[in-house]
This record gives C-alpha cells, structure tokens and sequence, in this order.
C-alpha cells in the first residue's frame, strides 16, 4: 500500500470517521477544511513515526510538509530517501 | 483600515470611568434580572485580570455583597496568595483561602504530571521543575508544545512532547483550574451568588481557559477588554501597585512561566496590538511596523490568531444539539 493510500485511510478513519475516499481528495488542505488543528497535527505525527519508521524534527512541521496527504507522502519518500 | 499609524495609545484609549459605570450597571442588570443571584464570588489570583474583576464585582453590588476565594494549590508562588490577601483586604472583601492540593493530589493531577515528566526526562524526580512551552505557530510551523524541565543543579532540559503525553500533561493540569471553579460553584450556590469569570479580550479571544475551569462563570466582565487595558482600568481604579505591576504568570507548573511563553507566543503588550489591529484590518506591514517585525512575521501573527480562534471556538460554546428542543435559547 503506498504511503498516500496509508495516509489518507487514517485519516479517513480518525478525524472524518469514514471509509469513504471521495471524502478527502489527495491535494485537499487539512487546514482550509478545518481538519487537522494543532492537536491533530501531533497525533498525525505520531503515525507518521510510528508506522513510517521517520522522526520528525520541529522544523520539519510546517504546512508545506504535511498540509495534505500528497504532501506528505511526498515528505516520508523525503525522509525515507 | 485607517491611515494613522498604528499604536496602543490610539487603540486602547477609553473613558475608564464611563467603562467602569457601564459594566457595573451591566453586571446589577445581569444578576437581578437573568441570574437571580444576591452577589458574586470571585477566585483571585493575584493577577491582574482577577484583580480587576474582583474590583468591578464590588463597583457593583458593594463589598458586603462579594466574596473572595483565594486557592493556592502546591506549586502557586507565595506572592500569588500574598497579593490576593492584599487585594481583598484593599477592597474591603469577605475571603478566604483554601489549598486545593489535597484535592489535586487524590485526583492523580501531580502523579499524572511527573509520570510524564520522567517519560520525557529521565531522572526527572524531587527537586526538579518543569512548564511547558508553545513553540512553531509564530514561526509559520504548527504549534506544539515542548517540556522544559529545570534539575535540581539548575540545569535545562528541553524535548517536545509528543501526542499522548501532551494530551495526559494538559489533561491532568486541568484539573487545577476545574478544582477551582468546583469550589467557586461551591460557594457560588451556599450563598446565592453568581461566579464572576476573569477573562480578559485576548484570553477570551484566543481561548487561553479550560472548558469547565477558567472558562466557566455565570458573568465576565472584562471578556471584552484588552490587557493593556486590564492594567490601565487597574491603575485607573487605584488598585495596589503590586498588583499594577504583577507580570502576567499562568502559576500553573512548577517552573516560572510567562504566558506570552505558554500560549501567545508574544508578550501581552504585542499580542493586544496584534490582536486590536487583526480586529480592524489593519494590514500585516502595518502591523510589522508597529511591533518592530517583518511583514512576514506579522502575517504568521495574524495566522496563529485565526489557527487559535478555530481551534478554541468549541471551548465556549454550548453543546451542540442533534434536534430543536422547546426552551432552547
């Protein structure tokens, strides 16, 4: 499963309570939705840890990394790169 | 937008004494015809915002008619309790002071709090301090917290938290100001009286309280005032110079901590201007002029203020409701 496909289906599952891709499109702004505040971010960041096998460093956390799910396949192919 | 240049004595500028008489008379109307209460009570802190409050509160009904509860818990700072002795005295106030500790102890808050702590820093135990502090919103970077814990030789230890231990670690300091606002209902209710919440505009604004702790009151009568102007109405009333002068604190961890540091990224003077000038679309180079930052800077300010309101909007709202019921407001 690629990273993009992961991404999207937790937070799907977590912060929209679906399985429904047609709700999050792969280039949509969680914060123009409203759907990842700064809480959001941190539980984001402990997946993205915890099953991506990267550590985040602070000033990696900004919306250009990790404002929607192709940004941040993007990032963890960075990372992993 | 205005074409004068942008500063706190343009922005913050009021008649404090109509001020005064008009929320005085706002808070008589207020307990009289919605509360159906015979006074207030109000917690003081020793801060500014209490202080004021509390102040106001006897402008209102009269000193007989307010009462003063000072709630010291294990890590507030002597000066806490000394100055709001000072203050109730000064006022004339019936109050009283009650530890909260015991409480706060039974409920798990201090060992939820060190259990963290050492997770974070290892070796953390007797003798060491801790805070936390907001970092990334003013820079353009997400805002997250990060544990400082102070050891015993003095030495600083820093490292973010990550989700489930700053979760436990705010969770668990909550209880402080829900503790607090218990035995204010407490008193609240064996007197008739109604809670006075302290708030001022950018606390209010910014959702600097805990939902059902600080947050929650029957009145807030300074929710719509800016600090700057907290300290002005402060000194216009004639409130003890400690207390005009007092350093906004959170007096909430064990270390010292600002609350420009904790929550506004900017200490309150710049935060009220940044505030103020978001509210009357001033633009962001106006703002970097006036607080001495770059444009860009200024814009990051004027994204963290909306990032705060939209992530804090829920904390003063009521529950939502899933029908009409009859008598909803």
């Amino acid at each position: 499963m690629s990273a993009a496909v992961q991404v999207r289906q937790y937070i799907l599952e977590n912060f929209l309570f679906s399985t429904d891709t047609s709700l999050l499109g792969l280039d949509d702004s969680f914060l123009a939705r409203g759907l990842i505040d700064s809480t959001g971010m941190l539980e984001v960041l402990l997946f993205l840890e915890e099953s991506f096998g990267i550590k985040v460093a602070d000033h990696e956390m900004v919306p250009d990394n990790l404002d929607s799910v192709n940004r941040i396949a993007a990032f963890i192919e960075r990372k992993q790169g | 937008m205005t074409t004068q240049p942008l500063s706190a004595e343009r922005a913050f500028a009021l008649d404090f004494a109509a001020e005064i008489e008009r929320i005085a008379s706002g808070v008589r109307r207020a307990l009289s015809t919605e509360l159906n209460r015979r006074g207030l009570v109000v917690a003081i802190s020793g801060g500014i915002d209490s202080s004021v409050s509390a102040a106001l509160a006897v402008r209102a009904v009269g000193a007989k008619k307010v009462h003063g509860l000072l709630l010291p818990e294990r890590i507030s700072s002597p000066t806490s309790t000394s100055r709001g002795r000072l203050l109730a005295e000064h006022l004339g106030i019936e109050h009283e002071v009650f530890d909260i500790a015991p409480a706060l102890e039974a409920l798990g808050c201090y060992a939820r709090i060190e259990e963290v702590c050492r997770a974070v820093h290892p070796g953390y135990g007797a003798g060491w301090k801790n805070k936390i502090v907001l970092e990334g919103g003013l820079e353009g970077r997400y805002n997250h917290f990060k544990l400082v814990a102070q050891d015993p030789a003095g030495k600083i230890h820093e490292a973010r938290l990550e989700y489930r231990q700053y979760l436990m670690i705010v969770a668990a300091t909550n209880f402080k100001q829900r503790v607090r606002k218990t035995m204010e209902y407490f008193h609240a209710d064996r007197l008739n009286y109604a809670v006075v919440g302290t708030p001022n505009r950018l606390e209010y604004d910014q959702g600097f309280f805990v939902k059902n702790g600080d947050g929650s009151a029957d009145v807030k009568p300074i929710a719509h005032l800016y600090k700057s102007q907290v300290y002005a109405m402060a000194r216009f009333m004639k409130l003890p110079d400690e207390i005009c002068n007092a350093t906004p604190t959170t007096d909430t961890y064990s270390l010292a901590q600002g609350q420009d540091e904790f929550y506004f990224g900017l200490p309150y003077a710049q935060m009220d201007l940044a505030l103020w000038a978001y509210e009357h679309g001033e633009g962001a180079a106006a703002l970097g002029a006036a607080l001495g930052i770059s444009e860009a800077a200024a814009m990051a300010v004027y994204a963290d203020i909306e990032a705060k309101r939209r992530a804090t909007r829920y904390l003063g709202g009521a529950p939502i409701l899933m029908g009409d019921p009859p008598g909803a407001a």
